[in-house]
């Protein structure tokens, strides 16, 4: 094992192991690769260890639990920090002894040209936020190896339940760029019909399931889709993803209590980027972060570099194997960073110092380190990378200049979706507003259709 | 130790409870007719930082807290406060919003004022069993020998132009639904001022809406001083004498213009700024209504179930004989709101102004 420090807001020792118990072999179909695992058992019973001199122990209706003469509180942390898995270096060379899947190159560069996308369709969005094109936007700068290595590691049938600042998994999945901007326009090629603020993808074609503003509240409905999945016996689990702000949520601890219950192929992923907006995570929690709080609930889990993007493919590779092979849920904590500010509404200067940003941004940049272990491979050149980039800019600037121009929905869809069909008030309503349209036609944005 | 604590704590809580109060009593309580003029002109963020200043330094039990209120947060309305008072009374919360009205019930109980920030009216509702079965409950369910009283929650709410579903609700109908609870919404920066320390310093769990359209847009002057705005007291902003016009918050500007719009055609409008949603000034929209016969009542919340409705049966009940015309609704459509719809879902200008002619003509 090879012991590094990460100056994640304080020092995470670097593993390119899961965890420090004992490792096993995944049943996966995939490939044979090898990871490790701490050691939950479904029975508790299987823990009852006898250490009593006079062998006794309490036979609760939860199992038996020995007794102790100590009078001892567990306590507040462990002894050391839960490690964090990684299988590239700073420099994108594989840890010596890291346990990892080899990846095909056909992968490893489709990996490489979508992260470079979707830092691309974020910087140009931004932009056009900034120049009153589109109302709101917010980036996944600096969490593009989460966004992307964990959809690689899925299956399309895996179920998606977003928190907001993972549209590379939409990306990945062949959302267009297209789409993306039609979202953001909120025209009538937007499948949310322009209801909803920028950014607030989904896709029911790609198992994605529309974003929600309310921090959280995706995480137990991903539990009970996830319940579903399992009564059905199909082949796939429920991804849903999490910021650490999300987890202080009541919806975060009751979806994991759930889960375990359930016993529901439901993959926790949590992106612990530091900061809720302007909260810093010491402000968030005082826990080791998330990856502990799992246990507590009785769910297997594991922290790895959530800038790592191999160690992100094979955890979650893993976890998603184990989630369905196992029915029960697995909970990943991603350590990264938020590069950006929280969205086009806020300035994160005011509240973090711009050395943080910076060094986030280039040293630990992920698409950065990913692109070297690509290139060391041979798998990549430089001729290729810029043509990709300039491909992909052209494709950008057409993409949104056909999404501005499109017309939004009609206003007949202000009242459609409310329920199944609209019931007499909201006809009632779509009427007189109509006729309130003749009257004032000036009040009403030429854009949307009568 | 911690028993202990708590009992001294509760055993304390009557004594600076009246403590809290008398410090607040070395503010002006200002009536209508009496509000000065004068003052710095200011937005509305600002008058509602200068009153968290206010109470902050004159009531050394006060906190505040919510989600980013450290940094002065998202709406800049608690800026400077944590250097002023310090991270003890001044800070960031988990985020999680049962758990810091819980916190500020908790807080509350034990004799302080807890002044706990939402982030948008769109979050409040993880909060809403601590509010609806906790908050509005403690003083009657103890036989009075609790109370939360010094709780208020402030939170943004209504129409911004541009957020859509979570970022636009006016979900002021749920609370006035709930016996134990108050629900202000102010309108201006002057009023916003001198409401927040009337709710803070109120002794009953106050839910105070901050019409965030308004933050920087409004701009008035605002008096320096400690002063206090009466609650549960409605406002005639405008006299007249063809039709009552009833709103709050950010609604009574659209209301306004179409007032002046209405005088062109010679109808003489009224509009009442009710402030306090409950417990509500009944007999200022009666009188009103009694001298126009007509009453027309307009907010940005859809139409039905909304408070409007609550408005209008009750002075059907009291007016059924002096009303020459159905009371009239100008609301938010019965549809979540809407992004690029808004303009269509909104309570506009022309859609109050059709409605006092219809009403007027009726
Ligand atoms: C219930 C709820 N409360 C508050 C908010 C406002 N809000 C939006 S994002 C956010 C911070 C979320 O932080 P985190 O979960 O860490 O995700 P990140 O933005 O870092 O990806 C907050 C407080 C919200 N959307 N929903
Ligand atoms: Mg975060």
């Amino acid at each position: 094992m090879k012991t590094r420090i990460m100056g994640f807001f304080g020092a995470v020792n670097q593993s390119c192991f899961g965890g420090d118990s004992y490792s096993y072999l995944c049943r996966s179909s995939v490939s044979s690769f090898c990871f490790n695992s701490s050691r939950t058992a479904n029975q508790l019973d299987s823990l009852y260890v006898s250490d009593d001199d006079n062998n006794q122990a309490l036979d609760f209706p939860g199992g038996k639990v020995t007794f102790s003469s100590q009078m001892r509180f567990i306590s507040e942390t462990g002894e050391n920090r839960v490690p964090c898995y990684r299988v590239l270096d700073d420099n994108g060379e594989p840890i010596i002894g890291s346990n990892y899947e080899q990846l095909t190159k056909e992968l490893a560069v489709k990996m490489y040209g979508n992260m470079v996308t979707l830092q691309m369709m974020d910087t140009i969005f931004y932009e056009a936020q900034r120049q009153g094109r589109i109302s709101f936007y917010v980036t996944s700068l600096g969490e593009e190896a989460i966004n992307i290595a964990s959809a690689a590691a899925l299956t399309p049938d895996d179920v998606v339940m977003p928190q907001y600042r993972e549209p590379g998994v939409l990306l990945w999945r062949g959302f267009t760029l297209q789409e993306f901007a039609n979202q953001c326009f909120g025209n009538k090629a937007d499948y949310g019909k322009g209801r909803q603020m920028p950014i607030h993808y989904g896709s029911n074609k790609l198992n994605y399931f529309t974003v929600s503003s309310p921090i959280a509240t995706q995480l137990p409905q991903a539990v009970g889709a996830a319940y579903s999945l399992k009564m059905d016996k199909k082949d796939a689990c429920v991804v849903t993803y999490i910021g650490d702000g999300g987890t202080s949520e009541g919806d975060f601890h009751a979806a994991l209590n759930f889960a375990a219950v359930m016993e529901a192929p439901v993959v926790f992923i949590c992106r612990n980027n530091g900061w809720a907006i302007s909260t810093h995570i010491s402000e968030q929690f005082r826990s080791d972060g998330i990856v502990v709080k799992g246990q507590a609930y009785g769910i297997r889990s594991i922290r790895i570099d959530g800038n790592d993007a191999l160690a992100v493919y094979c955890a979650i590779h893993a976890a998603r194997e184990m989630a369905v092979s196992e029915q029960r849920p697995i909970l990943v904590e991603c350590l990264t960073y938020r590069v950006g500010h929280h969205s086009t509404s806020d300035d994160s200067t005011k509240y973090r110092p711009i050395e943080e940003i910076e060094y986030w941004k280039s040293a630990r940049n992920p698409v950065n380190r990913y692109r070297k272990w690509v290139e060391r491979n041979g798998w990549w050149s430089d001729e290729e990378d810029r043509e990709l980039r300039s491909n992909v800019r052209k494709e950008l600037l057409q993409v949104i200049q056909l999404a501005e121009k499109t017309d939004k929905h009609p206003v007949t869809e202000l009242f459609a979706d409310v329920y199944d069909a609209p019931p007499l008030n909201l006809q009632e309503q779509e009427k007189q507003l109509r006729e309130t349209i003749t009257r004032h036609p000036k009040d009403y944005p030429s854009s949307v259709p009568v | 130790m911690a028993a202990k604590l708590r009992s001294y704590g509760r055993g304390l809580a009557p004594l600076l409870w009246r403590r809290g109060l008398s410090n607040a009593s070395s503010s002006t309580m200002i009536q209508q007719q009496q509000q000065q003029q004068s003052g710095k002109s200011m937005n509305l963020y600002s008058a509602i930082n200068q009153a968290l200043h206010i109470v902050l330094e004159t009531d050394p039990r006060a906190y505040v807290f919510g989600e980013d209120v450290s940094f002065g947060g998202v709406f800049r309305c608690t800026t400077g406060l944590v250097d002023r008072f310090g991270k003890n009374r001044v800070f960031n919360t988990p985020l999680c919003e049962q758990g810091i009205v819980g916190f500020g019930i908790g807080l509350a109980a034990m004799g302080n004022r807890a002044i706990a920030e939402i982030q948008f009216a769109d979050y409040i509702y993880p909060a809403f069993d601590q509010i609806v079965n906790e908050a509005a409950k403690f003083r009657y369910r103890s036989g009075n020998q609790f109370n939360c009283g010094g709780l208020t929650i402030r939170a943004p709410y209504g129409a911004v132009e541009h957020g859509g579903h979570y970022h636009s609700q006016s979900p002021e109908a749920f609370f006035c639904h709930v016996p134990g609870i108050k629900v202000v919404i102010p309108r201006s920066p002057r009023e916003a001022k001198g409401l927040l320390l009337s709710c803070i310093r109120d002794p009953n769990p106050v839910v105070f809406f901050e019409p965030k359209l308004l933050y920087r847009k409004a701009v008035e002057e605002v008096p320096e001083d400690d002063y206090m705005l009466p609650l549960s007291e409605a406002e005639v902003i405008r006299e007249g004498s063809d039709i009552t016009l009833v709103g709050w918050g950010a609604q009574l500007s659209i209301m306004e213009q179409a007032c002046i719009d209405a005088e062109k055609d010679g109808i003489s409008c009224e509009l009442i700024d009710l402030k306090t949603l409950i417990p509500w000034d009944k007999e200022t929209v009666e009188t009103s209504v009694r001298k126009t016969g007509r009453l027309l009542i307009s907010h940005e919340a859809p139409v039905t179930g909304g408070f409007g409705a609550e408005i209008s049966a009750s002075i059907v009940e009291r007016c059924f004989l002096r009303l020459e015309a159905p009371v009239a609704r100008v609301c938010g459509l019965d549809t979540p709101f809407p992004l690029v719809f808004e303009p269509f879902y909104v309570p506009n200008k022309n859609k109050i102004l059709d409605a006092i002619k219809s009403t007027v003509n009726y």
